[in-house]
C-alpha cells in the first residue's frame, strides 16, 4: 500500500445518505487521543509486526548466503560474501529449469482455474439468486454443505476415481477440482440479489433479450466487484493447494511450486546444496505473492466485508 | 482504497443496461431460441442452463467422491498372496473399516491431539486477531493501514511454504532463534515430542491471524458512527466501548472465523507432513488427515482411509454445528 491513511476513510456511500456524523467523529475516541496511550498501542503493534516479519526477513537474508555461511554466520545478519544472484541462478537452472516450470504450472493452475471457477460461480450464484424455481433450496443447501466438507475428504476418493478413468497424474486432475468454488456461488448469490436491479432485468426481457444475454451483458457487469473477490480468493486457494497435487501428481514436471519446494526441502539431509535451492526458491515464490497482496488489499477487505457482514 | 463494494456497481448497472442491448452475449444461439419459444419457457429453463456447468464440476469433484468414499468405507478388500499378487476380492464389509480405524489407538489419539490443538490454537489466534483489530480501529493506533497490510501478509504465503520457512527457523544449527535462546541460557527444542505440536500451532497462527483480523476489522467498520457517539455521550471510555459495543456487534464475524478455524484444524495436514522430515516426534498418524493419507498411500488400505475421511468430515460437521448451537443458545438466554 502506498499511503497509510491515519484516520478512518469517509463513510461508504451506501450508508452515506442517512449519516449525519462527521468523518472524524466516526473514529472511536478520536477526540480524546492521549499521547501515552498512542505510544503504548503503537509499541504493541510494532512488537506484533516483528513477529509477522521475522520469517520473511530471515529468508531474505538467508537467500544471500552459501550453504556454509548458513550454518556458520548469524542468521539475522548478512555474511561477508553475499551471493544472492549466484543462488538465484542456481535455483532457476537446477535440473534444466525445473523450478521455472513449477512456477509456470502454478500460474496455469491458479490463473486458468480461478477465471473459470469465477465464471461458473457467477452463473450458478446468479441463477440461485435471481430465479425462483423448484429445487433451488436443495441445491443451495448441498453447495453450502460443500463449504464444510474437508478438502481431504474429497481428495483421496477423487484420486481413486480419476485413476480409474486415467485422468490422475495429468494437468486435468488438478484443474478440474479447482473449478469448484462453493464460497463463490454463495457470495455471487447474495451479491446478485443486491446489485442486479430486477426492474432493469424485466425491461431487458420486454425488449426481447434472452436470459443468457441478460446474464452475460447486464448481470456480469453489475456483479463485477463480487467477481473480483471470488477471483482473488480462488487464485490464492489454488495457488496454496498442496494436498490435491500431492495426491494426484507423480510426474515432477506437473508439480506446482508448493509441491516442488517440499520435495527439495525433503532432500536437504542427504544433499546440503538443497538448503540453498529451497531457500532461494521460497524467496522467489513468496515475493510476487506479497506484492500482489499489498497492491490488491482493498479488494480483500471488500470481499471479507461481503462474506462476514451479509452472511 | 476507499470505494465501498456494494455501492460501486448499483448505479452504473442501470445506465449500462440500455447500452447492453446492442452487445452480444457469448451464447447467441441460446438467446434467440428462448425468444422463439416464448419468454416463460426461457425463463423457466434459464436457471438450469446457467447452473449446469457449475453443477457438472461440482458433482464430479464433490458429490461423486464423497459418495465413492462412503461406499469404499463399507467395502472390505481381501488380498490373496503376500502382496495381493494373486488377485483381490472385495465385498460389503459392514462397519469393519470403521472398527479398524477406531480400534487403532493412533487414530483416536490423533483426534484428541487436534482437538487439544484446536482448543488452544483457535482461541489464541481469534483472541490475537480481535485485539489487533480493536487496536487498529482505535484512534490510538498510528499507521493502522500499514500495520493491517503487514499482519495480513502471511496469508498470501502458502501454508506449505510457510511451514518450510518456519522449519528452517526450528532446526538447531540453522535457526537463529535457537541461537538467540541459547545465548540467554535457554535450551529450546522446537521439534521435540512435547513441543512440536505448539510449533505447528505457531505456524498456523502466524499464517491466519491476519486474515481473521481482517474479517473482524471489516465488521468493525460496519458499525455506524452514531453508536460510538452515543456511547461517548454516555461517558464510555475506549475499554468500555470495546467491551459493551464493539465485541457484541462483531460476534457474527467472530463466529464465522471460529467455525472456519475449527474446520481448518481438523484438516491439519500440510504442516505436520512437511515437518515430518525434521522431527521424529511426528508419526504417520499424527493428525487424522495424515493418518488417512498414510492409510491410502503407504498401507494401500483405501477402505480404512475412506472410513477415516468420512469420520473427519462428520467430525467437522458435528463440531461446527455444536459450536453454532451453543453460541446461539447463550445468545437467547
Amino acid at each position: 500500500m502506498s499511503v497509510a491513511p491515519p484516520t478512518r476513510r469517509p463513510a461508504p456511500a451506501r450508508e452515506g445518505a442517512g449519516r449525519t456524523g462527521s468523518v472524524a467523529s466516526s473514529a472511536p475516541g478520536r477526540t480524546q487521543r492521549r499521547p501515552r496511550t498512542t505510544i503504548l498501542v503503537t509499541a504493541i503493534l510494532v512488537v506484533v509486526a516483528v513477529y509477522f516479519l521475522v520469517p520473511v526477513y530471515w529468508v531474505l537474508v538467508a537467500a544471500t548466503k552459501s550453504t556454509d555461511d548458513l550454518f556458520t554466520t548469524n542468521g539475522f545478519w548478512f555474511s561477508d560474501s553475499p551471493q544472492l544472484l549466484t543462488n538465484l541462478r542456481l535455483v532457476v537452472s537446477y535440473d534444466g529449469g525445473l523450478f521455472l516450470r513449477w512456477l509456470a504450472n502454478s500460474f496455469l493452475y491458479a490463473g486458468v482455474g480461478a477465471v473459470l471457477a469465477t465464471y461458473l460461480a457467477a452463473a450458478a450464484g446468479y441463477a440461485l439468486g435471481m430465479y425462483r424455481f423448484r429445487g433451488s433450496g436443495l441445491i443451495l443447501g448441498v453447495v453450502l454443505g460443500g463449504v464444510l466438507v474437508p478438502a481431504t475428504a474429497t481428495a483421496l476418493p477423487l484420486f481413486l476415481l480419476f485413476s480409474q478413468v486415467g485422468v490422475a497424474n495429468t494437468y486435468w486432475s488438478v484443474l478440474i477440482p479447482s473449478l469448484v468454488s462453493p464460497f463463490g456461488v454463495f457470495l455471487c448469490r447474495i451479491y446478485s440479489q443486491a446489485a442486479v436491479p430486477v426492474s432493469v432485468v424485466e425491461a431487458a426481457r420486454i425488449d426481447g433479450a434472452g436470459e443468457l444475454r441478460i446474464f452475460h451483458v447486464l448481470a456480469l457487469r453489475a456483479m463485477a466487484p463480487a467477481l473480483v473477490t471470488v477471483l482473488l480468493f480462488q487464485t490464492i486457494a489454488i495457488w496454496n493447494n498442496y494436498l490435491l497435487p500431492l495426491v494426484m501428481l507423480a510426474d515432477s514436471r506437473l508439480y506446482p511450486v508448493t509441491l516442488g519446494l517440499t520435495t527439495w526441502r525433503g532432500q536437504v539431509d542427504r544433499l546440503p546444496e538443497f538448503y540453498q535451492l529451497t531457500i532461494g526458491g521460497v524467496l522467489v515464490s513468496v515475493v510476487p505473492l506479497v506484492v500482489l497482496m499489498v497492491l490488491l488489499q482493498r479488494f480483500w477487505r471488500g470481499g471479507l466485508t461481503e462474506g462476514a457482514v451479509k452472511a | 482504497m476507499s470505494a465501498p463494494t456494494a455501492a460501486r456497481s448499483a448505479a452504473p448497472a442501470g445506465r449500462r443496461a440500455g447500452r447492453g442491448a446492442g452487445a452480444r452475449g457469448p451464447d447467441g444461439a441460446g438467446t434467440t431460441r428462448s425468444r422463439g419459444r416464448g419468454r416463460s419457457s426461457g425463463v423457466r429453463r434459464a436457471p438450469w442452463v446457467l447452473m449446469a456447468p457449475f453443477l457438472v464440476v461440482f458433482v464430479l469433484s464433490f458429490v461423486l467422491p464423497i459418495l465413492y468414499a462412503v461406499g469404499q468405507s463399507f467395502t472390505r478388500v481381501q488380498r490373496s498372496g503376500l502382496f495381493g499378487e494373486e488377485g483381490t476380492t472385495s465385498g460389503f464389509g459392514g462397519l469393519a473399516n470403521y472398527r479398524q480405524a477406531l480400534e487403532g489407538t493412533a487414530f483416536v489419539e490423533s483426534v484428541g491431539r487436534v482437538v487439544l490443538f484446536g482448543l488452544v490454537q483457535v482461541t489464541v489466534m481469534i483472541a490475537l486477531a480481535t485485539v489487533l483489530a480493536l487496536l487498529l480501529e482505535s484512534a490510538s493506533a498510528r499507521w493502522p493501514g500499514a500495520f493491517r497490510t503487514l499482519y495480513f501478509l502471511p496469508y498470501g504465503i502458502p501454508g506449505v511454504i510457510a511451514t518450510i520457512l518456519w522449519s528452517f527457523l526450528y532446526v538447531p544449527g540453522l535457526s537463529p532463534l535457537v541461537d538467540v535462546a541459547g545465548a540467554v541460557g535457554l535450551d529450546v527444542d522446537f521439534l521435540g515430542p512435547s513441543t512440536v505440536l505448539w510449533s505447528i500451532a505457531n505456524i498456523v497462527t502466524w499464517a491466519y491471524a491476519g486474515y481473521n483480523m481482517l474479517i473482524i476489522v471489516a465488521q468493525l467498520k460496519s458499525i455506524p458512527g452514531e453508536l460510538y457517539e452515543a456511547a461517548r455521550v454516555d461517558g464510555a471510555g475506549p475499554v468500555r466501548i470495546a467491551r459493551s459495543l464493539q465485541l457484541p456487534l462483531i460476534r457474527p464475524a467472530l463466529l464465522l472465523a471460529t467455525v472456519f478455524s475449527i474446520i481448518g484444524t481438523l484438516q491439519l495436514f500440510a504442516e505436520p507432513q512437511v515437518l515430518q522430515s525434521v522431527s521424529t516426534a511426528i508419526s504417520n498418524e499424527y493428525t487424522p488427515n495424515l493418518a488417512a493419507y498414510n492409510s491410502a498411500f503407504n498401507n494401500n488400505d483405501y477402505g480404512v482411509a475412506a472410513a477415516q475421511s468420512v469420520l473427519i468430515a462428520l467430525a467437522a460437521f458435528v463440531l461446527s454445528g455444536l459450536f453454532l448451537a451453543l453460541t446461539n443458545r447463550k445468545d437467547r438466554s
